[in-house]
């Protein structure tokens, strides 16, 4: 390097000669050098604070990076078979409110075929054919014998089915592992559950999709690599369900019924505790949807949440509560009954001739077409929409069953006078049972907004907006519990839950118009204890008929009444209900008595 | 001194590159017994699915209303009715038996005794 010298001869020299002086000059150079010293040493800094920078920037960048991996990858359980495959077999449990198992996963064996590495593809078509025996002969031996180089055998194997296609020594044939859903309580709780089936399919694994219920509902939820070790909690009590689906099944039998629904719902949180259709399937073993014909036919339709019915004179109970509402009447306000009423060609009628006039509460308990009628006019159509609207009828349920989210409620296209005529007595517009229950929790339990669940939920009161006025509600359990103590529904009073309840018995539709006169749908909704109202049956029987005093009997108070009020019988003490019996209930709990 | 300072830092090298080689191994150790023990965890979890779906299958309502069915004779339970709720009244508590004083009883108290 060469140094400039402080002082330069030759400027100094000259600066001498014109009598300058040369320490300004060795001044000048030193603040020349200082400044190109300065700028190394800043360089220097520089070079050294971007090194560092660039150390903690590598250094939190991998902390950065390895953050970002675990978040984006998906938690893995340990598993047996590390089959990196991009198919997730596991699927999350369900169990019941109380713990109990209603589906679960097993890992089984699934068999198939390298047809090219058999050795005697022709005895091994004929042993397996033995030992399956639904297996179609022909066709495996056909699939053996031609150049498919893979077959799918069966997709469960038992373990003794396996032993055996082991014993034909066949090295073609092998197996993979396999996860497969089991209900092991059967047909229980086949149309909330769904069912579930095999999505992608690899050797090594196979995919569980859920297709009906609420395994298509959570689906996603379900095959959730993170929550799958958390089962799914539903509100379903498995002892309720059991003792349910017996009674609903004696009865159906016994009332000739061709098919029922039955729902038992929380009116304080909305959740189903129970719910029945029958007939209904094993989801281990689902059947095959019907091709042809009326889809409500085949087992796999739910009665409870897609059966759409015109559910009768359960309707009553919500003229009753638009007037009551609206303070147009009260529990004793008089009604003219006096008909039949017409209305251009079309004239509404009583099952009998209750006189000129009824009390509010006797137009319910009596169930008079002609009352509710001109209530629901005095009420007008607005109120009565507005009403239908709030309750939940206007739109599917809410609840987690994929089918439930199709069904909509049938509504008039023009919504006239007669139409709210006719609806007032549930004649003109179709529901689901379930959407039934909904209505008749938000009409017990003070008038709030309830969300129907199938899900536990942690609290004891889910309430949404008030709908109602709370002493509407309380008429409306006493009017439910006069029509069971002096009404249609006598069959239904259980000692001990103050029952009240609306029957509904409404022809059945022909399917191309018109009502068949000895086909009904008989309904009963109701609610217990009237007095502090803590659930909600509602009972649906379809085509029911009955040889009782002499005649043949349909309306629901002779065939769904008895059922329900058995059903009620059963099912309060499992839930824990202690039965309220005169004479009881005043017995001092604090001391105990000892001779 | 310089010569000191080589042969301490080689022998330092050294020693690390022992100690990593070491921890390369232990490292492999430990995944292979982490790889066995998940296999194992599996093997466990999938045994206590298989015998959770055996219980729930054992314990299904209806094998159990039929073992209650065939049972009957031992058993003699029937299904749960309103009637079988009781109050606390038809609780039988124990008699306590009261105490008979017909004769003087003396009484001493274990301090005085002791004194």
């Amino acid at each position: 390097m060469i140094r400039t010298p402080l002082r330069p001869l030759a400027r100094v020299i000259s600066a001498r000669e014109n009598g300058e002086n040369p320490d300004v000059i060795e001044a000048e150079e030193r603040v020349k050098r200082n400044q190109v010293i300065n700028q190394k040493i800043r360089k220097r800094a520089e070079h050294r604070l971007t090194m560092l920078g660039l150390a903690f920037f590598i250094g939190f960048g991998a902390i950065a990076g390895k953050m970002g991996m675990l978040a984006v990858s998906e938690p893995m359980e340990p598993r047996l078979a590390v089959a990196n495959t991009g198919i997730h077999s596991q699927r999350a449990d369900i169990v019941d409110r109380n713990g109990s198992v209603l589906a679960t996963n097993l890992v089984t064996t699934s068999l198939y075929a390298q047809p090219h590495m058999m050795i005697e593809p022709v005895k091994a078509a004929d042993k397996l054919a033995k030992i399956f025996p639904d297996i179609n002969h022909d066709k495996l031996l056909k699939q053996f014998t031609g150049k498919r180089k893979f077959v799918w055998v069966r997709k469960k194997v038992s373990p003794e089915q396996k032993q055996l296609v082991h014993d034909i020594g066949e090295p073609g044939l092998l197996f993979g592992p396999r996860e497969m859903r089991l209900y092991p309580n059967g047909k229980l709780a086949a149309h909330i559950l769904g069912g579930a089936g095999f999505g992608k399919e690899d050797v090594r694994a196979a995919e569980l999709i859920g297709v009906a219920g609420v395994e298509k509902f959570f689906d996603e939820r379900m095959r959730d690599p993170a929550q799958v070790d958390t089962p799914l909690k539903l509100s379903i009590d498995l002892t309720a369900q059991a003792t349910m689906r017996r009674v609903v099944e004696g009865g159906m039998k016994i009332m000739n019924a061709k098919g029922a629904a039955a729902v038992l719902m929380d009116v304080h949180t909305g959740e189903i505790v129970s719910m029945v259709s029958l007939p209904d399937f094993d989801p281990n073993d689902r059947p095959a949807p019907l091709l042809e014909g009326d889809p409500s036919d085949s087992p796999l339709f739910n009665r409870a949440a897609q059966g759409v019915y015109e559910l009768g004179s359960t309707f009553k109970l919500f003229a009753a509560a638009v007037s009551l509402d609206n303070n147009l009447a009260n529990e004793d306000t008089m009604i003219n009954t006096k008909g039949p009423i017409r209305w251009g060609k079309f004239k509404i009628r009583d099952f009998h001739n209750y006189g000129n006039q009824l009390s509010v509460k006797d137009v319910i308990v009596k169930s008079s077409n002609i009352g509710t009628a001109r209530m629901a006019q005095a009420a007008g159509t607005n109120a009565q929409k507005k009403i239908l609207d709030d309750l939940g009828f206007f739109a599917p349920v809410p609840v987690e069953i994929s089918e439930a989210k199709r069904t909509k409620p049938l509504l008039p296209a023009k919504w006239s006078d007669l139409s709210t005529m006719t609806i007032s007595y549930g004649h003109g517009i179709a529901a689901t049972p379930l959407h039934l229950a909904t209505a008749y929790a938000t009409l017990a339990n003070g008038g709030y907004k309830v969300k129907p669940t199938l899900l536990k939920s942690d609290v004891s009161t889910l309430h949404g907006d008030q709908v109602l006025k709370k002493t509407t509600s309380d008429s409306l359990m006493r009017m439910l519990r006069a029509v069971v103590t002096e009404g249609t529904a006598s069959f239904g009073e259980v000692d001990g839950y103050h029952v009240g309840g609306k029957t509904g018995s409404a022809d059945k539709p022909k399917p191309n118009g018109g009502y068949y006169d000895d086909k009904v749908i008989a309904t009963f909704a109701s609610a217990f204890p009237t007095h502090d109202p803590k659930y909600v049956l509602v009972l649906t029987l379809d085509e029911p008929s009955i040889e009782a005093a002499g005649e043949e009997r349909r309306t629901a108070g002779w065939t769904a009444v008895p059922v329900a009020a058995e059903l009620i019988t059963r099912v309060a003490p499992v839930l824990n209900m202690r039965p309220e019996l005169a004479g009881s209930g005043q017995v001092e709990y604090t001391q105990a008595k000892h001779q | 001194m310089r010569t000191l300072f080589y042969i301490v830092c080689s022998a330092f090298i050294i020693g690390l590159a022992y100690w990593a080689y070491k921890e390369n191994y232990k490292t492999q150790t430990a995944l292979r017994e982490v790889k066995e023990l998940q296999q194992q965890i599996a093997k466990q979890k999938e045994a206590i699915a298989v015998l959770n779906a055996e219980w729930a299958y054992l314990n299904r309502p209806d094998r159990l209303r039929d073992l209650v069915d065939l049972n009957f004779e031992a058993l003699r339970l029937i299904p749960l009715l309103p009637s079988h709720f009781g109050d606390s009244e038809m609780v039988g508590y124990p008699v306590h038996k009261q105490l008979q004083v017909t004769e003087t009883i003396s009484i001493q108290s274990q301090q005085e005794s002791a004194q």
